[in-house]
């Protein structure tokens, strides 16, 4: 029995997701970029955990196991791409390709 | 009874069509035919209707044709017809006969530059709208006819586009009768409405039945019809365009700023007649524009050098003596000078019109001179237009229609002392500068050689208006000297109530005595002034007064000047503020708001991921916010 | 109602880096742990998105899940605990750490990220704060209690392979693409076609 209530703990969730997001806005590095998009999406999965954990039903983890294939999926692809820019780039900085073709 | 009448106009304007379209495949004979055959044909046809009309004189002394009805809106319902009576046969005959001459000479004066067909297209085009206006039965068909001529007038005073000079001439005479043209179309506006009719014999009837003399309505129309002869006739205030006008071709002075277009005022004041005697202030008001006008170019012309233009000061002086007598009530004194005066000054200026182009395109009469004794023609024809001009007595038509007029002005319906005086002033001046010009650019010594020997077709016109500028004065001889009315009398069908004015015989011998005295006095001091003793002129002109006084009267009175800086430079002024067009604004404005709005725009297209993410999390901030308080 | 939490083999393989647990909990301990656990992953959170040095993210970075883990078994969700170690902190990470040893960015990185000034941070900041206050408003009035047991990993299996079956399909396509766009994207310069068309084909 836990008085934690789901509130608080979506609180936590808030928090989390919100440093995220400021960290996407913020980082000039993209290694960084992608650090901060696993945070929102470990924030989101908690969020949807409390949920589940809130009518004691399955569903919130089921989809934080989705969460959780995404994320690895996007990890993967999204590192791959990310080398792919430096050995471009020649640099990490997100603001160097900002320029579209033609 | 004349069923061919529509002919008279509708000849010119087939040859204008004609001309317009195949002209430039014709040959330069070809083209000549048909310009100055279908004038001629004219020409023809209107002494064959006149000898009709005289013969045999139709029912109430005029002949009316309708062919169709050109609009039928609401009442408005004017006619496409035509009425011959004596004033407009008076018109037609001088108008197709002096434009034939002149359709002669420019034959040969134009033959030698290019846009033959367009000039004989143009003038054959001018013709046809003159005769419309004269012979047009209602106000419209007139107006159409008045701004036809005016079209005219402006093709032709720029016939030589290529200067710019030809053509700010010819858009300045266009733009004064405009202003012209506008109050004439204001005043048919209101006859219209008050009326219910345009109709010429319908409009003065009807003033007469419901307007009481002097009432605002009438003074209010005759104003207007007047403000529109001022501005084609060229008399104060809107009289500057006409010396500008000798831009044009010779020729085209001649027939159009001499004989023709100019005298449509008279014709419009003459044809409304009944208008003007219900309005008698209006009616002063022609005899003293008249008097001003005829005085004010009198005294321009005393020192113009370019021969042209002391031939146009001298028309608008004539047309002004033209006004003294229709604002006195004379109307049939006004259309006897008319006619005069078509034969004399189109005369003049044909004369002039050899002088000049024997020598290359000389115009001052300074650089002329001893020409009587290379063109004995010329000088012998110019001579007597000059005569004419100047009302040498007994043996010149211009004499007896000026005598006339200076005795209606005195003792017609509404005549006094001052359009009298006027007059006699006016005649004094003419002699002075008339015979100024003839004596410098005639005689002395030669200045110049006469290059181009003029042919039969120039000299023919010459030789011919001569002949009419003597005969014609003849057949209208005041009571003392031998009382012939024949023209008179032939008037009196259009102007019933005109007073046959008795006046005293003694009074009339005395003034004759008087005005011959002075033409007499004046050619005596031309003589003297510009034959003999050039010097004392000379040396007056060179002192302050005359040096200021001279360049005043060259300008015309200042005129140009007043108008320049009343009219030409405030407009000027707004037309450069508003050069952005403040009208275009709204609608440049949207443009440029669109231009603005996507230049911002698209400056947060910046390609930066964080900047989108950052707009993406603004985009649910506000999202939110709607969701979560609205 | 079993006590919480169920002393189950399954749950007791938790990995021991930092977390320390106690079986016998009351309802203090408990939602201390919740709140300490919620601390450390956000101080830790903050720590990830402030540093210079890539390394040290990462390294801030998997306390951050790790304690999120804590968080999820306070909450009555050990499974999901588990799978938070096992694959986002002990894979997910791990790539990241490999990515980032392979570059080798070290010096250079750093001395560019040296031009953090605080002036970058105060707009997103706003931004950010705004989101979260009108979250909290949201969330506002409102009080739930939590489970009061534990979801099993068998519900959650009996979940995954019933209802969510085509999830899970789906699932796994996505990372059969993920695996296939990796391979491509990772491969160097060189040319795809087969060494049979090197020498200019058949002919």
């Amino acid at each position: 029995m836990t008085s934690v209530s789901a509130e608080s703990a979506l609180v936590v969730a808030g928090i989390l997701f919100v440093l995220g997001l400021v960290g996407v806005m913020v980082r000039r590095n993209i290694l960084f970029v992608l650090m901060s998009l696993e945070i929102m999406l470990n924030a989101a999965g908690l969020a949807f955990v409390v949920g589940g954990a809130r009518w004691m039903r399955p569903d919130g983890q089921v989809i934080f196991i989705f969460i959780l294939a995404v994320a690895a999926a996007e990890v993967s692809v999204g590192l791959a791409l990310f080398l792919r820019f430096f050995h471009h780039f020649r640099t990490l900085n997100s603001d160097e390709a900002s320029a579209l073709k033609g | 009874m004349v069923d061919w009448l529509w002919l008279i106009p509708v000849l010119p304007l087939t040859g204008f069509f004609t001309l317009g379209v195949f002209g430039r495949r014709m040959s330069k004979s070809l083209v000549a035919l048909i310009g100055v055959g279908g004038v001629g044909l004219s020409a023809a046809l209107s002494l064959l209707a006149a000898a009709r009309f005289i013969l045999t004189p139709p029912q109430g002394y005029s002949i009316t044709r309708t062919f169709w009805t050109w609009v039928s809106a609401g009442g408005f319902a004017p006619a496409v017809s035509f009425r011959l009576d004596s004033l407009s046969l008076v018109f037609v005959l001088v108008v197709t006969f002096v434009g034939f001459f002149i359709h002669l000479y420019s034959a040969e004066f134009m033959a030698e530059g290019e846009g033959y067909s367009r000039f004989f297209a143009y003038m054959n085009l001018f013709v046809s709208s003159m005769l419309i206006l004269i012979l047009a039965d209602n106000l419209l068909f007139f107006y159409l006819g008045w701004e036809g001529v005016g079209l005219c007038s402006y093709l032709l005073i720029g016939f030589w586009y290529k200067d710019p000079v030809n053509g700010r001439a010819a858009r300045k005479a266009f733009i004064m009768t405009r202003i012209g043209d506008t109050a004439l179309a204001v005043g048919l506006f209101l006859l219209f409405s008050k009326l219910g009719t345009l109709d010429f014999q319908a409009v003065m009837r009807e003033a007469a039945a419901k307007w009481p003399t002097g009432s605002s309505l009438a003074v209010i129309s005759a104003a207007l019809l007047l403000g529109g002869a001022v501005g084609k006739s060229a008399q104060l205030p809107l009289q500057t365009w006409l010396p500008d006008a000798m831009a044009g071709p010779t020729p085209v002075s001649a027939l159009i700023h001499a004989a023709t277009m100019v005298t449509a005022g008279v014709y419009l004041i003459a044809r409304t007649h009944v208008l003007f005697e219900l309005a008698p202030s209006v009616q002063a008001a022609v005899g003293v524009v008249g008097a001003l006008t005829l005085l004010i170019s009198g005294f321009s012309a005393l020192v113009q050098v370019d021969i042209k233009r002391i031939l146009a000061y001298s028309t608008i002086s004539q047309i002004g003596y033209m006004f003294l007598a229709l604002g006195a009530g004379a109307w049939s004194a006004a259309i006897f000078h008319f006619m005069t005066h078509a034969f004399f000054k189109a005369l003049l200026f044909l004369g002039a019109g050899v002088v000049i182009l024997g020598l290359h395109e000389e115009h001052n009469i300074f650089k002329m001179g001893g020409l009587r004794k290379q063109t004995p023609v010329v000088f012998w024809t110019f001579l007597v237009g000059a005569g004419s001009l100047s009302a040498l007595p007994l043996v010149t038509a211009g004499f007896y229609s000026k005598e006339w007029i200076l005795w209606s002005a005195f003792s017609g319906p509404r005549g006094s002392y001052w359009l009298l005086a006027a007059g006699l002033i006016g005649a004094f001046l003419t002699v002075l500068y008339t015979f100024r010009m003839v004596f410098i650019a005639f005689f002395g010594e030669a200045k110049g050689r006469l290059e181009h020997r003029p042919g039969h077709r120039l000299k023919t016109p010459l030789v011919v208006l001569a002949f009419f500028s003597i005969v014609a004065g003849f057949i209208q001889i005041p009571r003392t000297l031998g009382n012939v009315s024949l023209f008179s009398n032939f008037l009196r069908s259009a102007f019933p109530l005109e007073d046959a004015g008795p006046g005293s015989l003694k009074g009339e011998a005395f003034l004759e005595i008087l005005s011959a005295a002075i033409v007499l006095a004046g050619l005596f001091l031309a003589f003297l002034l510009f034959l003999k003793n050039a010097r004392r002129l000379n040396r007056f002109a060179a002192t302050r007064f005359g040096v200021t006084g001279g360049r005043f009267l060259f300008s015309g009175w200042g005129f140009d000047w007043l108008y320049d800086r009343l009219f030409v430079r405030p407009l000027m002024w707004l037309a450069r503020i508003n050069r952005n067009d403040i009208i275009d604004l709204p609608y440049l404005g949207i443009a440029e708001i669109g231009r603005e709005s996507h230049a911002v725009l698209s400056r947060t297209q910046t390609g930066r991921v964080r900047w989108y993410v950052t707009v993406m999390v603004i985009g649910a901030i506000i999202t939110l916010t709607l969701v979560v308080f609205l | 109602m079993a006590s919480f939490p169920p002393s189950t083999s399954r749950i007791s393989c938790h990995d021991h880096k930092k977390t320390r647990r106690r079986y016998r909990s009351k309802r203090k301990p408990v939602n201390f742990f919740f709140y300490l656990a919620s601390a450390v992953a956000i101080v830790s959170t903050l720590m990830v998105i402030t540093r210079s040095n890539a390394v040290h993210a990462l390294l801030y970075l998997v306390v951050s899940f790790l304690a999120i883990a804590v968080i999820f078994f306070v909450l009555g969700a050990p499974f999901i605990a588990a799978l938070e170690v096992i694959i986002y902190a002990g894979a997910i990470m791990v790539l990241f750490v490999f990515v980032v040893m392979m570059l080798n960015p070290g010096r250079p990185t750093a001395r560019r990220n040296r031009g953090m000034i605080l002036r970058v941070w105060t707009g997103p900041s706003f931004l950010a704060l705004i989101l979260f206050v009108e979250f909290l408003i949201v969330l506002s009035g409102r009080s739930h209690a939590l489970a009061s047991r534990p979801v099993t990993p068998k519900d959650v299996g009996l979940s995954l392979f019933g209802p969510y079956l085509l999830g899970v399909e789906l699932a796994a396509m996505l990372l059969l693409s993920g695996i296939v766009g990796a391979l491509h994207l990772g491969q160097r310069k060189k040319s795809s076609a087969h060494r049979f068309f090197e020498n200019g084909g058949p002919s």
